[in-house]
């Protein structure tokens, strides 16, 4: 399968095989006028499969979102053809307004206006909870 | 600005100076009668809870301070659609502390966050309820003048109840603990509430679903009810309420100086008969709350402490 190179943009590579969606929609990729391909089940010598996003619009991602999804992704920059960063990402200590609280009796299911905050508490098994009834993500 | 959402927020040698307040507190009232004079107390209660409200207002009346008091959050700004956050940066400008319940979890943290004054939390739904664990642990010191080296049965609803929960977290703090874990395969504690505060301690523990089997090991039994507005579902409730019922034949199984307490309010999980057994502690409980806001209060306010 062939997909163009791209000349100014962003590239997540390295993404574990089957995230590629969710980090689309985390990423709210959906609203960008611009060009962006996912691909999925790459064959890679590291990962054995892997997800693949290419943007081909020059804009700043936010590295927690990819970090939540999958630590181990990589995010190349890309301009005028040129490999210009690699950026590197880390389980973000703090989600901000990635991912809702989905407990029921939360104040945030009620009062909307408050951020979603959760803190990592458990960076071994990757355990996120909401700063205020924590509750797992 | 320091507020209480947790009872964990408080470091042992805190929880220890609160203890040592709330005990000065009973043998000398007349020394704290004037200690907040002065000062105002608002009471929050955004749902029905009339003794920890009622607790609340005493401890500050006893302490020589007043009280605002929001019983029903029908009457109050909530029902036209206010934030939690806009209701405590309100209540700040007229009170000098602030206890707040709320059925919604998080909902005193919110109001912490937002507040110029310290606020309490006395209930945020089936999260924390840190004074009600103050109560636990003065009428644990009361009884067995120590928190550590203990055998505690925890029995009834260990899935819901917050009391629990938080009991178990403070008391992890200390050493030679054992807990002993009573409830129906339904109602048993949360896996993360065992493994957080439990397993990677270190604590001995045991899961049982035999009250009458626990019974003989024990030095403070912690009965609990079977809330119904815990439950999604009234079948669930109607048919897991009558669990666990302590009654002066089962209390011929335990130990001469058992401590037996309940949060109150109880439905039928102790026997009323029980109450004349002098190892039943859950009304000296409800006295030991109040001497623990009054330390609390005081605490929050400055008064005691750095």
């Amino acid at each position: 399968m062939n997909i163009d190179s791209i000349k100014n943009g962003v590239v997540i590579d390295h993404i574990m095989a089957g995230k590629g969606m969710q980090l689309y929609d985390l990423l709210n990729l959906d609203s960008l006028d611009a060009s962006v391909a996912i691909i999925k089940n790459v064959q890679s010598k590291r990962l054995g499969k892997k997800d693949i996003i290419k943007i081909d619009a020059d804009i700043n991602l936010d590295t927690d979102v990819i970090g939540y999804v999958d630590p181990e992704a990589t995010v190349n920059v890309i301009k005028n053809g040129e490999l210009v960063e690699k950026k590197s990402i880390n389980l973000p200590k703090t989600l901000t307004n990635v991912i809702k609280c989905r407990n029921p009796r939360c104040i945030t299911s009620t009062e909307q206006e408050l951020d979603q905050v959760f803190n990592l508490v458990d960076e071994k098994n990757k355990i996120y909870r909401c700063i205020y009834c924590e509750t797992q993500a | 600005m320091r507020s209480l959402i947790d009872v964990t927020e408080l470091s042992t040698s805190e929880l220890e100076l609160l203890v040592k307040t709330a005990l000065d507190i009973i043998d000398n009232p007349e020394k704290y009668a004037e200690m907040c004079h002065g000062k105002k107390l608002a009471t929050l209660f955004f749902e029905p809870s009339t003794r920890t409200r009622l607790s609340f207002e005493a401890a500050m009346y006893e302490l020589g301070g007043n009280v605002l008091s929001v019983t029903d959050a029908a009457a109050s700004s909530a029902s036209k659609g206010e934030s939690v956050a806009d209701t405590a940066k309100v209540v700040s400008c007229y009170a000098d502390i602030i206890a707040m319940r709320h059925p919604k979890e998080g909902a005193a943290f919110v109001a912490a966050k937002n507040a110029d004054v310290p606020v309490i939390n006395a209930g945020d739904g089936g999260h924390c309820h840190p004074t009600q664990t103050l109560a636990d642990l003065l009428t644990i010191y009361r009884n067995k003048g120590r928190f550590d080296s203990l055998t505690v049965g925890l029995c009834g609803d260990l899935k819901f109840g917050r009391t629990v929960h938080s009991l178990i977290n403070a008391l992890s703090r200390y050493a030679n603990m054992k807990f002993v874990l009573i409830s129906p395969e339904e109602l048993k504690l949360p896996r993360y509430v065992k493994t957080q505060s439990i397993k990677q301690k270190g604590i001995p523990y045991e899961q049982t679903t035999s009250l009458e089997e626990a019974l003989p090991n024990l030095d403070v039994l912690y009965m609990t009810r079977v809330q119904r507005e815990r439950f999604f579902n009234e079948e669930d409730y109607l048919r897991l309420k009558d669990s666990y019922i302590l009654t002066p034949d089962k209390m011929k199984l335990a130990k001469p100086d058992l401590c037996v307490m309940h949060p109150l309010p109880r439905v039928n999980e102790i026997s009323v008969a029980v109450d004349k057994d002098p190892r039943a502690k859950y009304f000296e409980q409800v006295s030991n709350g109040k001497y623990m806001r009054m330390a609390l209060i005081l605490m929050l306010l400055g008064v005691i402490g750095e």
